[in-house]
């Protein structure tokens, strides 16, 4: 892991980043892998919720929406 | 609200000779059509809306294609086949078991790069596969270009093009599934693509890691290779949409203001043709009653007939379907237009400090349509607790059957005193009122729940917002209305004939020159006058159990067996009848309350039984809106006394 390696909460909205590694487990882990937060996709962090969370991701074509919890369960790299 | 999936499995089951008879299974995404195409090729009426998790059971429906015939089975939506939730489960036993002749994978054109995952792993388990690129004229829209031949290519099965909303392509889908089943058409899954691809929930967690990277590296290649976008900027309408309704200062009071437009409507709407067919039942009654005097009829037959049955049921007609048949298709336009996930992605905050789910808030919408439906809906949730939190509070929106009951009381009482415009909007400010209440008890209740019995931590919450869709508006509104409101009012009808005649009885059956109901209101009215109510509601409110929408009718045929009123035509006069049996604004304030915070009717009730397998839950969630009720109804009253 690199310096630079962000958790995907810490990504500005309107930032787009690339995953480099999911810290969470089991399920939660599984669904992130389907819905295409795998090594090297890469996410653009569109809107927050009117109370800052969840906030919505865009990736792999969908618009995903994420706790911040499981948010900083995504390890990212800026780009 | 997909009432009608009840009644699928059931129906249309005839067998007629055909040739032979092929299992399709329609499997994809949540949220591609799946519904749709199931529609189209069915002709059936599965209820579709836009948002992810919609079907949660499996639908069955038949077609017929040239000599064969076709039982169509509509899985819940899948993002994977290494199973997570409960839906995904039943979707890939049902592959696992190999027992359908042909699985068509429906995708959503839009979103290609994420729903050929789907694709490849299902084409690791069987080889009689066709690809539906459905929503083919949104992608047109969005600038999406498909190369379906080269797809086909990449993939080994054929790939068909449809725009299911339009049925455009459905003929060629048919072909191909034809083909497929007769055997005409061979499949020859491309090797390298399903290499190394094990399907199984009993695999260690690294190993799927490495599956899941791999699929993702194959679908990433073959997306390169067929789909290209025309349009860099093809989301940017969603994206302003979402600004607007997401937004930190927008978001809450469009919502809000949403909802009153639709109650707004509602209320507004629903008292014409509510005086109408006032009216009309009116006039039959008078020629129904002229014809069984010429039959010489006894005096209690006729009584039984027309002060008792008909009474009633022409009341439930009369008040509860205009409500009903405005509020389905206007909450169904809504839900088609991708709105719905918006709600629960704004609200889920409120739900995670409450350690509930977010989606909680999508089945709560369901809910408004039929208790029983969301209490079915609950299950797009995950996590068993936080589904039973859901199912449990479920029964605080009032559903279709109550919101009548409140707008009757709500106008009568609260309205009654202003005109015109403002008339509507003070009635829909206080229904939001009611009905904001009910939210905020949801909430309450939820965390009351998951600090003691239902401990833990929130689950995960992942939603997926779908793009928005211009909702088909006319389509919406005449199924809505044929498949929806003429089966809550059918099942509605069924209740209030016997109800109508048992009340009827009740009144005229005399023991020591008392009548029976008076016995039971009686015996009710200790109790009712603690809460702010009388005998007659709380016992309307318990014969109301097997469906809501009988409860004000009850009332009502109770009071007029007393004989204070026997013409009825419109809401003042009814007014009157309250008034002069002692109603007050507490009993109004009481009985609203009530009629949001009581038990689930029966439906509702053997929905929860069949969901949570538990009779002690079921119990509970009869329990706890019943005791929050008295408890709200105890106060209000005890404060009105003391003013």
């Amino acid at each position: 892991m690199n310096s630079n390696t962000l958790t995907l909460r810490e990504i500005k909205s309107g930032e787009k980043c690339k995953v480099e590694d999911l810290l969470s487990k089991g399920k939660a882990r599984n669904r992130l892998l389907d819905l295409g937060f795998v090594k090297n996709s890469i996410i653009e962090v569109l809107q927050k919720s009117p109370s800052g969370d969840p906030v919505a991701y865009f990736v792999k074509g969908c618009v995903i929406a994420l706790r911040s919890e499981d948010a900083e369960n995504i390890l990212v790299r800026e780009i | 609200m997909g009432l009608t999936r009840f009644k699928l499995s059931k129906s249309k089951s005839k067998e007629v000779n055909f040739k032979n008879q092929y299992k399709i299974a329609l499997a994809g995404n949540p949220n591609v059509g799946k519904s749709t195409v199931f529609n189209a090729l069915t002709g059936l009426n599965q209820h579709t809306g836009n948002w992810p998790g919609k079907t949660v059971t499996n639908a069955e429906g038949y077609c017929r294609y040239n000599d064969n015939k076709y039982a169509i089975i509509d899985l819940p939506g899948t993002y994977s086949l290494l199973a997570s939730s409960t839906e995904e489960e039943v979707a890939r036993d049902y592959l696992k078991d190999n027992t359908a002749d042909c699985v068509v994978i429906v995708t959503d054109a839009t979103c290609m790069l994420r729903n050929l995952n789907l694709v490849v792993q299902i084409l690791s388990i069987t080889n009689k596969v066709i690809v539906c690129v459905n929503l083919l004229d949104e992608a047109k829209k969005k600038g999406i270009v498909i190369d379906l031949d080269e797809l086909s290519l990449q993939l080994g099965v054929p790939v068909i093009g449809t725009a299911a909303r339009s049925k455009k392509g459905l003929d060629k889908l048919l072909d191909a599934i034809e083909k497929i089943c007769i055997g005409e058409r061979k499949c020859h899954t491309v090797k390298e693509l399903i290499q190394g691809i094990k399907i199984n929930s009993e695999i260690p967690q690294n190993e799927r890691d490495e599956i899941l990277t791999n699929i993702n590296k194959r679908c990433e290649r073959i997306y390169n290779l067929c789909v290209t976008n025309t349009k860099n900027d093809y989301t940017l309408k969603d994206r302003r949409f979402d600004k607007l309704f997401t937004s930190k200062i927008t978001g809450i009071p469009i919502m809000l203001l949403m909802f009153g437009v639709i109650f707004w409507i509602t209320i507004t709407g629903a008292n014409y043709p509510s005086q109408w067919l006032s009216w009309l039942f009116e006039q039959i009654k008078t020629y129904l009653s002229a014809f069984i005097e010429y039959l010489n009829a006894p005096d209690w037959l006729y009584g039984f007939l027309i002060d008792g049955v008909y009474t009633t049921l022409t009341w439930v007609i009369a008040v509860m379907l205009p409500p009903m048949a405005i509020f389905f298709p206007l909450f169904s336009i809504l839900e088609d237009s991708g709105y719905l996930p918006r709600i629960a992605f704004n609200m889920d905050n409120c739900f995670k400090k409450c350690n509930a789910h977010g989606k909680q808030s999508l089945t709560m919408a369901m809910g408004f349509g039929c208790n029983a439906c969301g209490v079915i809906g609950c299950r797009i949730i995950d996590s068993p607790r936080e589904r039973l939190i859901a199912i449990l509070t479920n029964n605080f929106v009032p559903c279709n059957g109550r919101l009548p009951t409140l707008i009757a009381i709500i106008s009568m009482f609260f309205a009654a005193s202003f005109f015109g415009v403002l008339q509507g909007i003070v009635s829909t400010v206080i229904l939001l009122a009611v009905i904001l209440l009910g939210i905020f008890m949801t909430l309450i209740v939820s965390k009351f729940l998951s600090n003691t019995i239902l401990k833990g931590i929130p689950s995960s919450f992942i939603l997926e917002l779908p793009p928005y869709r211009r909702p088909q508006i006319l389509k919406t509104i005449v199924r809505s209305i044929f498949d929806r409101t003429l089966f809550v009012l059918g099942r509605a009808v069924i209740v209030a004939i016997p109800a109508g005649a048992l009340i009827w009885i009740l009144a005229n059956v005399h023991i020591n020159d008392i009548t029976l109901l008076k016995y039971c209101t009686d015996f009710f009215e200790p109790f009712g006058k603690m809460i702010g109510l009388d005998g007659v509601i709380v016992m309307a409110f318990i014969l109301g159990f097997p469906a809501n929408e009988i409860v004000v009718p009850i009332i009502l045929m109770c009071y007029m067996a007393t004989g204070v009123l026997t013409d009825y035509s419109s809401l003042t006069e009814l007014y009157t009848l309250l008034i002069n049996n002692g109603w007050t604004i507490t009993t109004a304030i009481c009985t609203m309350i009530m009629c949001i915070f009581h038990f689930p009717c029966s439906t509702t009730c053997i929905t929860i039984k069949k969901e949570t397998k538990s009779f002690k839950w079921t119990l509970l969630s009869a329990f706890i809106p019943t005791a929050i009720g008295v408890i709200l109804c105890l106060i209000i009253n005890m404060i009105s006394l003391l003013l």
